[in-house]
C-alpha cells in the first residue's frame, strides 16, 4: 500500500493512472448530474414558502461544500509537500486553486441570484455570503503569489505558506464574521437554514454533492496531467510521449 | 561556549570545538583552527542538481571540501554560480542530491554549519544607512562565534580605517567592498563562501584579500570562491568546479 | 549559543532597525502621513454632521489604520533583500524566529505605536467621545501588533517580487479582518457606554495566538522566498 503512494508521487506514473481514471470519472460525473438535476429540479416539491426558487440551492450549496473542501485540500498538500517534499504536491494543489476559485465563485453568484428574489436585492451581506467573498479573496491571492514569483519551486514554497497559514486564520475569520453578523442583524431568518429539510429535497442535494465532487476530481486529474506535461517537457518520457503521439 | 564545548566533546572528538588564537595582536589576521585533521572531508557536494526556471543549471555535482582547501567555481555568465554557492549555504533549497556538513546533510545539522559559515555575497549585506563599523558590529552579533578581532582592527587591516564612522552610501563600490570582507575578520568561521569578493577591488585589496585567504588556509580554514580573476596564486588553488561547458 | 548571546542579536538587530528609522524617516513618515490624511477625508466625503462621523469613526480610523499598516509593510523585509543583509540573517545560526521577532517589534514601534500616540487628534477630528477614544486606543494597542505580524507574514512571503505592494495587500488583508471587526466592535459598544471586556479579550487572545505562531510562519516563508534572488 504504502508503496503504491510511493509509486503515485511519481509524476510519469500519476500521469498513466490519472488518464486511465479519467474517462471512466467524467461519465459518472456526466450520469450523477443528470440524475441528481433531474431530482432537485423536476421531482421534488416545490418549497411553500419559497416556490421554485429555493432550487438554487442544489447548485449553490454542493459549490459552496466545495470550495471549503477545496481549500483545506490544498492545505493538506501543502503540509505533505513542505514536510515530505513529494513533488506531486505542488501540482495538485496548483492545478486544484483555478477550481476551487471557481466553486467559490459560483457559491457567491448562486447565492446572489437567490437573494434577488428573496431579499429584493442582488447582495445582503449575510454571514455564510460574506465568508465565501473572503475566502474568494483567499483563493485569489494564491493565485496571485503564486503567478508573482517566477521561479517555480519558489512559488509553490511560498504559496504552501500562506495556504497553511490561510487555513488556520479561516476559522477565526469564519467565526468573527458570524458573530459580526449577529451583531448588525439579530433575528432574521438565516438563508437555507431550513430546520429539517425534507427527504425528497435531500435526496438531491447529497448527489448533487456527490457529482460535484466527483466533478472536481476529474477536473483536477485532467488538470494535473496537462500540468505534469508541462513540467517535465524535458524529460525523456514526455518527449517520448509527444514523438509517439504525433506519428 | 562552555555548554557547547562539552556538547561537542560527547558527540565525536573530530568535531571538537575550536581554540581560537589571534595570530598576533599587532597584525591581527584569521584565526588557527587547533583541531585539524586534514585527511577529514568537511563539506562534501553529492550528485547536486539545480534547476531554475525550467533551465537545468547544473546536474550531478560532485565535489568535496577539506580543512584547508581552496574550491574555485568558475563558468561563464549565467552559469549558475551564484546560485551553487547560495545553494552550498544553504540559502536555496536543494532541488537534487545532498549537501553535507561534518557528514550531516546541511538542513539537519543547521545550527553546526551555519556557525561555521560566514557568507559575502555579490549583494554586500552592508546597510547604506548604517557606518561601517555599526556593520561590521552587526556581522559580528549575528554570526555564531566573534572573534577577538575587533571591528576597527578588521577595518583596518583591510585599509578601510579611515570611513569607518562614514555611513556606507557615501563609500565606494570598491570600499564597500571591504567593508563587507572585513566580516571574514570578526567572527570565526571555518568556511568562507565568497561571491565575486574581488570584482571592485584595487590591486592593493586584492593582495590583501590574498592574504587573508591564505593565511585563512593555513590555519585550517576552507574557501570557496567564484572569481572572474585569474586565480593562479601559486599554492592556494586547489580545485576548480567548471559549470556550464556541457 | 547561550541565551546571553542571543539575547544581545535581539537588542542589537532591534536598535539596528530603530537606528535606520531615524536616519531614514520617510519609509514610516509617509504611511503615518497617509494615515492621518486618509481620515481626515471621510469627512469631507461624507459631511460633517458630527453624529455621522461618531458613528463611522472607528471603522473609518480601523481601515485607514489597516491600509496604512499594509503601506508600511513592505519595506519590512524589502530593503534587508535588495542590500544583502537578509541572506547574513539567513545564514546566522541564531533562532530565525527570535531574528524575526526582533525586526517584527521594531517596525511596529516605528509604525504601529505613532498611530496610537496620533489615535486623540484623530478622535477629536471624527468627533468620537472619550469613552469611544478610550476604546480605540486599546484595540490599537492590542490590534497594531496583530496587524504588523500578519502584515510581516505577507512581507516575507512578496519579498523577491517586484513591487509586491499591492500583491502584499491582497494576501495580509483577508486575514485581518477578525481583527477589524473585533476592534471596531469594542469602540461602537463603548460609545454607547456598554463593557467592552469581552471584544478586548477577544482581541487578546487572537493577538496570543498570533505572536505564537507567526513568527514561525515568517521564518518559513523567509527561508523560501529570501533566498533567491
Amino acid at each position: 500500500m504504502w508503496d503504491w503512494f510511493h509509486r503515485l508521487g511519481s509524476p510519469k506514473y500519476f500521469y498513466g493512472f490519472a488518464g486511465a481514471l479519467v474517462p471512466w470519472l467524467a461519465g459518472l460525473c456526466v450520469i450523477l448530474f443528470a440524475v441528481g438535476l433531474y431530482l432537485g429540479l423536476v421531482i421534488a416539491p416545490s418549497d411553500y414558502q419559497q416556490g421554485d426558487s429555493y432550487r438554487i440551492i442544489f447548485v449553490h450549496v454542493p459549490s459552496a461544500w466545495m470550495s471549503m473542501f477545496v481549500y483545506v485540500l490544498m492545505a493538506i498538500f501543502a503540509a505533505i509537500g513542505l514536510i515530505w517534499r513529494v513533488k506531486l504536491t505542488a501540482i495538485l494543489a496548483t492545478a486544484s486553486a483555478p477550481i476551487g476559485a471557481s466553486f467559490t465563485f459560483l457559491a457567491l453568484a448562486t447565492g446572489s441570484i437567490w437573494g434577488k428574489p428573496m431579499w429584493g436585492t442582488w447582495w445582503v451581506w449575510d454571514a455564510r455570503l460574506t465568508s465565501e467573498l473572503i475566502l474568494f479573496f483567499l483563493y485569489l491571492g494564491f493565485i496571485a503569489l503564486q503567478t508573482a514569483i517566477p521561479d517555480r519551486q519558489t512559488a509553490w514554497r511560498a504559496a504552501s505558506i500562506l495556504l497553511l497559514v490561510g487555513v488556520v486564520n479561516i476559522p477565526i475569520i469564519h467565526y468573527s464574521v458570524d458573530w459580526w453578523y449577529t451583531l448588525h442583524q439579530p433575528a432574521t431568518i438565516t438563508k437555507f437554514d431550513t430546520p429539517s429539510i425534507h427527504l425528497s429535497m435531500l435526496i438531491p442535494l447529497l448527489i448533487m454533492a456527490v457529482a460535484f465532487k466527483v466533478f472536481y476530481i476529474t477536473v483536477l486529474l485532467s488538470r494535473a496531467r496537462a500540468e505534469i506535461l508541462d513540467r517535465e517537457r524535458k524529460t525523456h518520457w514526455v518527449q517520448d510521449l509527444v514523438r509517439s503521439e504525433q506519428i | 561556549m562552555q555548554t557547547q564545548r562539552i556538547l561537542y566533546n560527547v558527540e565525536t572528538q573530530s568535531r571538537e570545538s575550536l581554540v581560537v588564537v589571534p595570530l598576533n595582536s599587532s597584525h591581527p589576521d584569521t584565526m588557527e583552527y587547533s583541531d585539524v585533521d586534514p585527511e577529514q572531508v568537511m563539506l562534501k557536494v553529492e550528485r547536486l542538481g539545480c534547476e531554475r526556471n525550467d533551465r537545468t543549471l547544473f546536474a550531478g555535482l560532485n565535489f568535496d571540501l577539506k580543512s584547508g582547501e581552496l574550491i574555485q567555481v568558475d563558468g561563464p555568465n549565467g552559469s549558475g554560480k551564484t546560485t551553487l554557492l547560495r545553494t552550498i549555504c544553504g540559502l536555496l533549497p536543494v532541488d537534487e542530491g545532498k549537501v553535507y556538513w561534518c557528514g550531516e546533510p546541511i538542513q539537519k545539522n543547521r545550527f553546526e554549519f551555519l556557525s561555521q559559515l560566514i557568507f559575502v555575497g555579490h549583494k554586500h549585506g552592508t546597510k547604506d544607512e548604517l557606518t561601517a563599523r555599526e556593520n561590521l558590529d552587526i556581522d559580528q552579533l549575528l554570526a555564531g562565534q566573534r572573534s577577538p578581532i575587533s571591528a576597527d582592527q578588521a577595518l583596518t587591516r583591510l585599509g578601510v580605517a579611515d570611513c569607518r564612522d562614514q555611513l556606507c552610501r557615501q563609500l565606494s563600490a570598491g570600499q564597500r567592498q571591504r567593508v563587507a570582507l572585513a566580516r571574514l575578520l570578526v567572527s570565526v568561521g571555518r568556511l568562507w563562501v565568497l561571491d565575486e569578493p574581488l570584482t571592485a577591488l584595487d590591486q592593493a585589496a586584492q593582495n590583501t584579500v590574498r592574504d587573508l585567504l591564505s593565511n585563512h588556509l593555513d590555519n585550517g580554514g576552507m574557501v570557496v570562491i567564484t572569481s572572474h580573476q585569474k586565480m593562479d596564486w601559486d599554492g592556494l588553488l586547489k580545485k576548480t568546479i567548471r559549470l556550464g561547458y556541457g | 549559543m547561550d541565551r546571553e548571546q542571543s539575547h544581545g542579536v535581539f537588542t542589537g538587530l532591534l536598535r539596528r532597525d530603530l537606528k535606520l528609522a531615524v536616519r531614514a524617516p520617510s519609509q514610516w513618515l509617509n504611511p503615518l502621513l497617509f494615515f492621518v490624511i486618509a481620515v481626515s477625508l471621510f469627512p469631507l466625503g461624507i459631511g460633517p454632521e458630527p453624529n455621522t462621523l461618531r458613528e463611522i469613526a472607528p471603522g473609518v480610523i480601523w481601515v485607514a489604520a489597516l491600509l496604512a499598516a499594509m503601506l508600511a509593510q513592505d519595506s519590512l523585509f524589502r530593503a534587508d533583500f535588495e542590500d544583502g543583509s537578509l541572506e547574513q540573517i539567513l545564514t546566522s545560526p541564531h533562532p530565525m524566529s527570535m531574528i524575526v521577532a526582533a525586526k517584527v517589534l521594531a517596525h511596529w514601534f516605528i509604525t504601529g505605536l505613532p498611530v496610537i500616540i496620533l489615535s486623540p487628534v484623530l478622535a477629536v477630528l471624527m468627533s468620537l467621545s472619550f469613552e469611544g477614544w478610550w476604546a480605540l486606543l486599546l484595540t490599537l494597542l492590542l490590534g497594531t501588533p496583530i496587524l504588523s505580524l500578519l502584515g510581516a507574514v505577507g512581507a516575507a512571503l512578496v519579498v523577491s517580487v517586484k513591487r509586491g505592494g499591492v500583491l502584499l495587500s491582497l494576501l495580509v488583508l483577508p486575514l485581518c479582518i477578525p481583527v477589524l471587526i473585533f476592534a471596531t466592535a469594542a469602540v461602537k459598544t463603548a460609545t454607547v457606554g456598554l463593557s467592552i471586556e469581552g471584544q478586548l479579550s477577544l482581541l487578546a487572545a487572537l493577538l496570543a495566538f498570533t505572536v505564537t505562531l507567526s513568527p514561525i510562519a515568517i521564518s518559513g516563508a523567509l527561508r523560501a522566498t529570501g533566498g533567491g534572488g
